[in-house]
């Protein structure tokens, strides 16, 4: 069973069609690559997913649980879509760090509210608050940032900031990871350090799912790659299908842009 | 008349200055923050309503809210209740007035700091499975805080200056008491009170300046 089911997702923004017919799976362990141009509503599709936007009609499915059915709305409670948000985790474009938490505070924040809604917080608040903080050293080291726990966003460099923000992500060990475009907003030698992280989760057989610009790494990490257009997903495949035996004009026209640019 | 027992006497008059500044910020900046949020409540009626007030509130002089407050209710025929409240009346009355006034300007400051806080900040926090009130208090109202400093350092500057205001209602404030002297045939105790206001708004720019930099750790 996948780990994630997407079945014909429809959202628009007023006139505009962003995503028409979306469908497709995830298995645990895989990580998926969405390609195409902007505006294609590949970053509104992950959207969706993290409950920041509503699609129009559409089912979602995490782990054989439906999370969302835009057919049956009835009960969607701030509390549930709290705890619905939690089998995903989102990292931003632009990092979107806590600038008044250090790197290791930004990491722990939202484990620490979680722990609150533990029936036993009260006894334990020393443990649990020891707990949280070592598995957020722990993978903070995971992202080579040993020596940067105690500095604030500011005094961090977009590509630390990137990976403090990655740490954060996992520190609520979400079902599946999503990536938007997680080095477009990175100076292009940053860039190198984020996608290294990210390609070492993807050793680790995370549950990715990764909005990127960046072809060669995609080809590379992904165990599969959607290509997006225009709202639909035109073609989809393994690295070697979609790349070497492109079969939609589309994705070459895209393809072939991108080659000639890098 | 002897100097120093003058400028006792202005001393003593600036003190219900410094009664009305520190009540109406007691008051008004919690107060001011609510006004905020129903201005951007999603509830539309409630925003046009809270938007319509704040607009009647800034549009027009506080001298004037100062006197409707203290006057109307008596022109109304809904009885006296300054009156009632004694000596104390007057200085309440100039409160109610500041607060109600000072709520509006704070809320208009607080919505622009709100609204400033970028949109990722929320997304941040909600793709985390924090609550609306965590978000808030935990990862917005620090930033706002910090975003609000320089623009609420003026308007506690206005504000221990505008009190002078309560003299239209014969509120015994230092201009008041400085009047009193003129009457006496003496006119400098009325432009020496500019040094009580001059030395409240040097301590106010230190305290602020202090505040700006304890901010500092973080940038916004």
């Amino acid at each position: 069973m996948p780990i994630l089911q997407v079945n014909n997702i429809y959202k628009s923004f007023g006139q505009t069609k962003v995503l028409d017919d979306i469908s497709f799976s995830l298995e645990r362990g895989q990580a998926l690559a969405i390609i195409g141009s902007s505006g294609s509503g590949k970053t509104t599709l992950l959207r969706c997913l993290n409950f920041l936007e509503t699609p129009d009609a559409g089912t979602i499915t995490v782990n054989g649980e439906t999370l969302f059915n835009a057919a049956d709305r009835g009960s969607t409670s701030d509390a549930e879509i709290r705890k619905k948000r939690l089998h995903f985790g989102m990292v931003f474009q632009s990092f979107h760090l806590f600038p008044q938490y250090t790197a290791l505070e930004n990491v722990m924040l939202a484990g620490l509210m979680l722990a609150k809604e533990r029936p036993d917080y009260k006894k334990n608040k020393k443990e649990i608050h020891e707990e949280i903080e070592h598995a957020a050293i722990g993978l903070l080291e995971k992202m080579s940032l040993e020596g940067r726990m105690s500095h604030y966003p500011h005094q961090l460099s977009g590509g630390q900031q990137q990976r403090v923000a990655i740490a954060r992500a996992l520190a609520l060990q979400p079902d599946i990871l999503c990536f938007d475009e997680p080095t477009s907003a990175l100076d292009p030698e940053l860039t190198g350090e984020v996608l290294r992280v990210i390609r070492s989760l993807a050793d680790q057989h995370t549950t990715m799912i990764i909005v990127t610009h960046e072809m060669a790494f995609a080809r590379d990490v992904a165990d599969h790659i959607l290509f997006m257009d225009g709202g639909v997903i035109v073609e989809e495949g393994t690295p070697a299908e979609l790349f070497e035996n492109t079969q939609n004009d589309r994705t070459r026209a895209f393809l072939s842009r991108f080659s000639q640019n890098s | 008349m002897n100097p120093s027992v003058i400028f006792s006497n202005l001393f003593q008059s600036f003190g219900i200055n410094c009664t009305i500044f520190f009540i109406t910020l007691l008051i008004a900046l919690p107060f001011g923050l609510i006004v905020a949020f129903g201005a951007m409540s999603r509830f539309r009626p409630l925003a046009y309503v809270i938007k319509f007030f704040v607009w009647i509130i800034r549009g027009t002089p506080l001298m004037l809210q100062i006197i409707f407050i203290y006057y109307g209710p008596g022109l109304l025929h809904w009885g006296q209740p300054w009156n009632a409240m004694g000596t104390s009346g007057r200085v309440v009355a100039t409160c109610v007035a500041f607060i109600i006034n000072y709520s509006c300007y704070f809320s208009e400051i607080y919505r622009g700091g709100i609204q400033s806080v970028p949109r990722g900040q929320y997304e941040a926090g909600q793709v985390l499975g924090m609550t609306k009130s965590q978000i808030f208090f935990k990862i917005t109202l620090l930033q706002v805080i910090k975003r609000v400093i320089p623009p609420m350092g003026n308007e506690f500057m206005t504000l221990i200056k505008d009190t002078a205001l309560a003299n239209i209602i014969a509120c015994k404030e230092i201009i008041m008491m400085s009047k009193e002297f003129i009457n006496k045939g003496l006119i400098w105790p009325l432009f020496s009170t500019a040094l009580f206001f001059l030395l409240f708004c040097g301590v106010l720019t230190l305290l602020f300046s202090w505040f700006e930099k304890r901010m500092d750790y973080f940038r916004v």
